[in-house]
């Protein structure tokens, strides 16, 4: 279980990274959405793996950690806050500068 | 009375001649002289103290743990160099009047003047190295500031880079120095690394320490090979001059020397550099000044051979020599002040400095003949003077080197009496060639103007200082020689025998042969201008000029390699970085896996842990494709969702549920004004590139993940297990740890989220998509753009969702859900509205001020905390009770609640004003209407 969750983190870390590398302003907002479930089930993963165990008093006999939990669950929020963000932020780019390049026009692209 | 009156007196007050630089000179002047007598009147009362040989320390704790603190120091070294200080300052403020008469610019000349005074009292009165060290980079700028002081002139600009320069680039040595004397010393206290001598000079990096501490002395006291600078210093206006460069900041590096002379003299090292230093810049200054033409910048040179000359004095390091050294720094600024007053004069009087031009002005200007005739005479060593006794100190201590290396006991005596020869030698010149010597040529003002009477006043104090130091030596010693020689050397010492200085016949004879020497050399000098005008002429501004240059230009372009605006680059640049550190520092880790046995997967985990990575790698194989590429990405939110349920997280998986339908909504929207693909990639070489890094963080990120899941752990989360709910009255231990055990983080949060709700309404606020992008390609969108179905089911589902998001609210303490979860369920729901009937028809329905409910959120939990400071109680702490309802029951009611609908309201506030403002884009130009 743990090879497995380490590897799908590995292909959501990848997949992330490499899209923050993309020049497109879109590409970068997918890239980061990916990058923050990477990193929201690493967190989690610290509180190690258990299965049918929530931390409800009384329910179950073992408990999974609660505190990456707490943790990840004002997170997500959080990261749902910055991805309107940065999509916003990339709109008004995308209206101010004629383009969604990341460096606001392309080098490689003569300006119109 | 507290010491720090003295030097916080003229930086306060520095600011009032700068305010009133509209009124006349004379009003500024009486401004700037106030506050440096006051703290001149200070000193002085401090006298009997200082003669009584005490030491007046004042603390007041700054930083502690780093060493550094506010405090001050007052003993006779200090005294003496204060009482320069403010006893000159207040001399050149009288001068200045006459000099800046009519200027602009005069206001800022005594507001910098007076800053200046204040930082170099600071230097000389610290007992704190480390606060010693502020003052002294206030110096280098104020310093800046003063020979850049008319910055139209190119020749001003660039004198005062290289003073900035040379001098800023001692004070970095020098804080790096005193770091290192401060941990071989265990305190920057003086008091403490005066006595730790033995100590220190024993340390394995004295020697580092000594050549760090030395440079920024040479570097501030103008010593070979960092003389340059001083020359060039010589752009500033004359009152500059004559306070900085000869009397006063030039004298900053000497006071270090003798301050920390106990500490860090008397060693083969500490002699070897500061007399050879010495030496040198002794018979460069002497030996150039005689061929500068430029009167300034002969008294430039004779300043940089006299500074030489102490510290060739400190370099034997004995107490007399100590003695003769400080008798010296006083008579040079008694001698050099008054003379760089005259070549002020000279030079508003003629319009110019050219010793060449300027001849025979004894007809023009016989007063000011008469006052130069005494400094300049006393420069040359003449008898019954103090440049005659300290010239004749000094010839005796080179006679008298015991413990010195052979070398040095045969050349220095040479050396001295040479550089006492050219000494003569230029004094004669200044004085003859400028007041004798024919008549004038070419002068730009001819006749000469009469400079008014009251610029002689502090030419004839400074004179007669001259005269009275003459005569009566051993009272100046008394008073102001002998307690600072005490406090130099930390002994005590009987009177120096000026007697006994009379009767030496060698040194006597020294003096003889350089008078002598020095007039046949001046006699000589048409021949010897004419072989110096042959030689080729260096000069030292375009060396450096053109060092600087390159320097700027090399560093420009390392700048612009690294900073060329992309912001792809930095990022490649920072993971890259990220990623070779990481590596590095797991070079040669090897257990990856640690002791905890390894679960094994069931097919359903397996399954989705496969579709999971596949949708993520699909994100970024299609990406280009934009539309499959966000579906593919609300896979992935899914099966994290998934994930989230599996492994035992049900507050989790309810959050990201719902989370992902918004994110993929406001992903939907913003794609809706974007181009709908990506195109290709320019450089086919990066793609490679990022795939590589992309990797190596994918693998990294596995490994450590599989590491640390493998390995035993101890969690704190048994406190709260414990805890939750006999200390917080709930069951769910994960809602528990948000609003009460960890509350005061939950209330950080929802703020951070209403203020980035906030900043999507600020910035979609002034944007009219529609009316500015190229228009798009409209195919892949539906163009109904309510579907009736949808817009019926919508109706129907909002009264079931909101009871589903009340339930989950109230439940929220013992079961899964909460604030949170039930906030952003009812924001999906309200988001079904808008999306099925649109914009319009939801804001004619329905609420739109989400800006006062993000605020009344976090009010209403704020409140919730302060509440329990009411009762006595932290900050956020809960309380609860039960009660017994009839027909419902019992019935559980926690404080926490109260903070639970705080964070509801909130989550509900911030996501609807980014869904509604996004949204609004859409409509064409917007409705009328704000939402927010």
């Amino acid at each position: 279980m743990e090879i497995l969750f380490a590897l799908t983190l590995g292909a959501l870390t990848t997949s992330g990274v490499y899209l923050l590398l993309r020049a497109r302003t879109f590409s970068v907002i997918l890239g980061l959405t990916l990058l923050s479930h990477a990193i929201n089930l690493y967190l989690f993963g610290m509180g190690r793996l258990k299965t049918e165990s929530p931390a409800v008093i009384g329910l179950v006999p073992d408990y999974a950690d609660p505190l990456p939990q707490a943790l990840v669950l004002t997170a997500i929020v959080i990261g749902f806050a910055m991805t309107s963000f940065v999509v916003v932020l990339a709109l008004k780019a995308a209206v101010e500068l004629r383009n969604d390049h990341v460096d606001g026009e392309n080098p490689n692209e003569d300006r119109p | 009375m507290p010491l720090a009156l003295i030097i916080l007196t003229p930086l306060l007050f520095a600011i009032i001649p700068a305010i009133g630089r509209h009124t006349t000179v004379s009003r500024q002047a009486v401004a700037a002289a106030l506050p440096a007598l006051l703290s001149l009147v200070l000193l002085i009362s401090l006298a009997p103290q200082m003669l009584a040989g005490e030491t007046l320390i004042q603390h007041s704790d700054w930083i502690p743990h780093l060493g550094l603190s506010l405090s001050l120091r007052l003993d006779g070294l200090s005294w003496l160099f204060a009482l320069l200080i403010t006893g000159i300052g207040c001399l050149i403020i009288l001068y200045a009047r006459c000099y800046f008469e009519g200027h602009p610019s005069a206001g800022r000349f005594y507001c910098l003047i007076l800053l200046f005074m204040g930082a170099m009292l600071g230097i000389v009165m610290s007992e704190n190295l480390l606060f010693m060290l502020i003052f002294w980079e206030m110096t280098s700028l104020v310093s800046f500031l003063l020979i850049g002081f008319g910055w139209h002139k190119r020749s001003a600009r660039r004198g005062a880079r290289m003073s900035l320069v040379i001098t800023g680039g001692g004070g970095i040595a020098l804080l790096a120095g005193v770091l290192l004397l401060g941990q071989s010393a265990g305190s920057f206290m003086l008091s403490d690394i005066l006595v730790a001598g033995e100590q220190i000079k024993a340390d394995q990096h004295y020697s580092l320490m000594l050549s760090l501490i030395l440079l920024g002395a040479f570097t501030k006291s103008a010593q070979f090979p960092f003389h340059l600078w001083l020359p060039h210093a010589m752009s500033a206006p004359t009152p500059v001059s004559a306070y900085l460069h000869s009397a006063t900041m030039v004298k900053a590096g000497l006071y270090l020397m003798a301050r920390l002379h106990p500490a860090l003299a008397d060693t083969d090292l500490w002699f070897l550099l500061v007399v050879l230093s010495g030496m040198m810049t002794l018979m460069i200054g002497a030996f150039v000044a005689m061929f500068m033409h430029d009167i300034k910048g002969l008294l430039a040179y004779s300043t940089l051979s006299h500074l030489g000359l102490i510290t060739l004095l400190m370099g034997i390091g004995t107490s007399t020599a100590m003695a003769a050294a400080l008798f010296h720094l006083i008579n040079h600024a008694v001698i050099k002040a008054p003379l760089f007053m005259m070549a002020g004069i000279v030079d508003q009087s003629t319009g110019s400095r050219d010793m060449r031009q300027i001849n025979g002005l004894y007809r023009y200007l016989p007063g000011l003949m008469l006052l130069s005739a005494i400094p300049a005479a006393a420069m040359a060593g003449l008898p019954w003077l103090n440049g005659y006794l300290s010239k004749k100190m000094l010839f005796a201590e080179s006679l008298q080197l015991v413990t010195a290396p052979d070398w040095a006991v045969t050349l220095i005596p040479v050396w001295v009496t040479l550089a006492g020869l050219f000494s003569v030698a230029y004094s004669i010149r200044i004085f003859h060639n400028v007041f004798f010597n024919g008549r004038p040529v070419d002068l730009p003002i001819y006749p000469p103007r009469r400079p008014p009477r009251l610029v002689l006043l502090p030419i004839l104090i400074l004179s007669t200082g001259c005269v009275l130091a003459g005569v009566f030596p051993q009272y100046v010693y008394a008073l102001l020689i002998q307690p600072a020689v005490n406090a130099a050397t930390g002994l005590s010492h009987p009177t120096y025998d000026f007697e006994q200085l009379t009767d030496l016949r060698l040194p006597l004879q020294m003096s003889l042969l350089a008078l002598l020497g020095g007039l046949i050399f001046y006699m000589a000098r048409t021949p010897l201008f004419a072989i110096h005008n042959r030689l080729p002429e260096v000069d030292a501004k375009e060396i450096f000029e053109w060092i600087m240059q390159r320097l700027i230009h090399f560093s420009q372009q390392r700048v612009y390699q690294l900073e060329n605006g992309s912001l792809q680059r930095y990022l490649v640049f920072m993971l890259a970085t990220a990623l070779i550190l990481s590596t590095f520092a797991m070079t040669g880790f090897s257990g990856w896996k640690g002791s905890v046995a390894i679960t094994r997967p069931d097919a359903m985990t397996l399954m989705g842990a496969c579709i999971l990575s596949l949708a993520a790698l699909g994100v970024a194989v299609f990406h280009r494709h934009r539309l499959p590429a966000l579906l593919l990405l609300g896979v992935t939110g899914l099966f994290v969702t998934l994930a989230f349920a599996r492994f035992s997280a049900p507050d989790l998986a309810l959050t990201q549920l719902s989370v992902e339908v918004m994110a993929v909504v406001i992903m939907m929207l913003a794609l809706s004004f974007l181009p709908q693909q990506s195109p290709k990639e320019s450089q086919p070489y990066r793609k490679v590139r990022d795939i590589v890094i992309a990797g190596i963080a994918g693998l990294g990120v596995t490994l450590f993940s599989f590491a640390v899941m493998t390995r035993p752990f101890d969690s704190i989360s048994d406190y709260f297990l414990a805890n939750s709910l006999p200390g917080g009255g709930g069951t769910n231990v994960v809602n528990v740890i948000l609003v009460d055990f960890r509350g005061f983080d939950t209330l950080g949060e929802i703020t951070v989220l209403g203020i980035a709700a906030l900043a999507v309404f600020a910035f979609t606020r002034q944007l009219h998509l529609k009316e500015r992008m190229a228009p798009i390609a409209d195919e892949h969108w539906v163009a109904e753009p309510h579907p009736v179905i949808l817009s019926r089911v919508a109706h129907l589902v909002l009264p079931i969702a909101l009871l589903v998001s009340a339930y989950i609210f109230l439940r929220g303490h013992n079961m899964p859900g909460g604030g949170f979860i039930a906030g952003l369920i009812t924001a999906v729901a309200l988001t079904l509205q808008y999306m099925a009937g649109g914009l319009v028809w939801a804001q004619e329905r329905m609420l739109t001020h989400f800006r006062p409910l993000i605020g009344a959120g976090i009010l209403l939990a704020t409140s919730t905390g302060l509440a329990s400071l009411v009762f006595g109680y932290p900050f956020l702490t809960t309380t609860y009770n039960h009660f017994h309802w009839p027909v419902i029951g019992e019935f559980e009611l926690a404080s926490a609640l109260m903070f639970d609908l705080g964070v509801y309201t909130t989550v509900v506030g911030a996501t609807l004003l980014i869904l509604a403002n996004l949204g609004k884009l859409m409509t064409v130009a917007g409705p009328g209407k704000e939402v927010g």
